[in-house]
């Protein structure tokens, strides 16, 4: 059995921690009287976006319906009108409805459109006391005419910055397969015991170059008989 | 025995019923608030000031919901289970006193009743505890709720032996079972000085007959749903809940009595008159500590917990016995 004056000394040190948090201020944010602060990417409440002259960037493509894993959004798409054309494009969308209920702010539809029609801004205060109420159409999430932004869209056009990209420092973003060691992909610095060698790469097979065109032989394949 | 002497009686223990009752109202709410602090989160803060009107607000739910009885449960029994809980809970705190004898209001001392046996009538009481619960076990018609109500009764009465043993070692320091005389004895120096092992043993064993934690495993929301009372929804529930509260207060009463001094003042100077708030606050100090306990503890595992109560707790306890009779025999 454990040693009980141990056991004795550790549960006072235990009541002592939570006695102690006491006179710890509480971590919990009273809401709705003070609110969280978000991160800046934070998904929220998507917004329709238009050009700078007026027209909706929207073409009704499908792609972001498409894409949407919760089957949340709902597009009827309609040709546009040439002489008076709602989009720059061929088409559309004449109803644009986000069942926000079914929504799960994943962004997928962000990084479909290829207009950088869609975005998810940051309004998160998205209640209702009817499921109608939370059905959101066009009317609800174009913005209004006049304003042009660009939104969240700027972060999926724009490149990665760098320390993005290189995920593995040292790796070179070749694999031919004859280092498979921690150290090959940046990590640890185990040197590989069969290898004598840690610089210079084993090729696997004879580099074609080294074969003069014309000469390369094939070496029989199991089950072929040798001609004569 | 006067009619004024029984409608004395009536009257005090009908106040302290009530007092006994708006205690546990609010213990629950003291317990969530405490423990949340002591998880860096605060507690029921939006139902009225400082969320006072919380329990208010829990006893209305409680009384509005549904009366759920599954098909199998036997009526009569299922309906006393938690009425016989709440009466033992209530009835041992007839011979606490809770104010010296001379402070009398409107000529009624501070206690109900004032009996030469008062710490027995005490123990024998709270031995009847583990009968509401044993019934509420069986006559749920639930295996589950059965196998709680077997688990609480053997832990209660492992545990009730040890603390008598306990209480027994004061008893020999005071020499009365009167609960007046023991207080009275302690005017010198309390008995927690002088009796530190028993006083640890019925701390260990008071924590164990409420089925708190760490020693809340028939009562565990993750092994037996809700142990003997998981076939009891509404009111019934909150007599039963309202039982182990009261009994919370109960055996803190016993120990402030027994080892703290009951309402004597903490330091000599202070005045004996405000007897009933310094027991106040001394049994205050033992409900936070079965708080801090709640909070800090997991839970025992039950063959754990026997062991404890038989191995340890028990031999310590006659230990302690033989000790002190030994040395109160040798000084006088």
């Amino acid at each position: 059995m454990a040693n009980p004056f141990k056991a004795t000394g550790n549960t006072f040190k235990g009541m002592g921690v939570t006695l102690k948090n006491i006179f710890h201020k509480p971590l919990t944010v009273q809401y709705p009287e003070h609110m969280r602060k978000l991160p800046p990417r934070e998904r929220g409440r998507h917004v329709l976006h238009r050009y700078e002259n007026g027209l909706e960037r929207c073409i009704a493509c499908m792609l972001c319906s498409g894409t949407c894993p919760a089957d949340a959004i709902y597009i009827e798409p309609e040709e546009n009108d040439p002489t008076q054309p709602v989009s720059f494009g061929e088409r559309h969308a004449r109803v644009f409805q986000i069942d926000i209920l079914r929504c799960i702010f994943c962004g997928y539809c962000q990084a479909a459109c290829p207009t950088g029609a869609i975005t998810l801004e940051s309004n998160n205060l998205l209640v209702s006391y009817t499921r109608e109420k939370m059905l959101y159409n066009k009317e609800d999430l174009i913005e209004p005419k006049g304003t042009a932004t660009r939104g969240a869209a700027l972060a999926w056009e724009a490149t990665p910055p760098p320390e993005a990209r290189a995920l593995i420092p040292d790796f070179q973003g070749l694999f031919d397969g004859w280092r498979t060691t921690a150290a090959a992909v940046g990590k640890g610095d185990l040197v590989p015991e069969a290898s004598g060698q840690v610089d210079t790469p084993k090729p696997l097979r004879k580099q074609a170059s080294l074969i003069p065109p014309g000469q390369a032989v094939p070496k029989s394949l199991p089950g072929q008989r040798e001609e004569e | 025995m006067s009619w004024t002497d029984f409608l004395q009686f009536a009257i005090k223990a009908f106040i302290l019923t009530a007092v006994l009752l708006g205690a546990f109202a609010y213990m629950t709410l003291f317990e969530r608030k405490v423990i949340a602090r002591m998880q860096n989160r605060y507690g029921p803060n939006r139902v009225g000031p400082f969320g006072t009107l919380q329990p208010i607000a829990d006893g209305v739910k409680l009384v509005f919901k549904e009366h759920i009885v599954p098909k199998k449960a036997q009526r009569p029994l299922y309906d006393i289970a938690p009425m016989l809980s709440l009466i033992v809970a209530i009835t041992a705190y007839a011979v606490i006193p809770l104010g010296p004898a001379s402070l009398e209001i409107f000529g009624a001392k501070f206690w109900v009743a004032d009996i030469n046996i008062g710490i027995l009538f005490i123990l024998s009481i709270s031995s009847l505890a583990v009968y509401g619960i044993t019934l509420g076990g069986w006559s749920s018609g639930n295996k589950y709720s059965l196998m709680g109500a077997i688990r609480s009764t053997a832990q209660i009465i492992s545990y009730e032996l040890s603390l008598g043993l306990s209480l027994l070692g004061v008893i020999i320091l005071a020499s009365s079972l009167r609960m007046n005389d023991i207080v009275e004895s302690q005017k010198t120096v309390w008995f927690v000085f002088l009796q530190v092992p028993a006083f640890i043993i019925y701390c260990i064993g008071a924590v164990a007959e409420v089925n708190r934690a760490p020693f809340d495993l028939p009562e565990a929301e993750q092994e037996l749903v809700a142990g003997y009372h998981t076939e009891y929804g509404g009111m019934r529930f909150a007599m039963y809940f309202a039982a182990e509260y009261i009994n919370m207060v109960t055996v803190s009463s016993i120990a402030t009595t027994m080892f703290l001094g009951g309402w004597q003042p903490p330091l000599w100077f202070l005045p004996v008159e405000l007897g009933p708030l310094w027991f106040v606050l001394k049994v205050l100090l033992f409900l936070f500590g079965f708080v801090w306990l709640r909070a800090t503890l997991p839970r025992l595992k039950y063959d754990r917990l026997m062991q404890v109560g038989w191995k340890w707790l028990l031999p310590l306890a006659v230990l302690n016995l033989v000790i002190t009779s030994i040395v109160v025999a040798l000084v006088s």
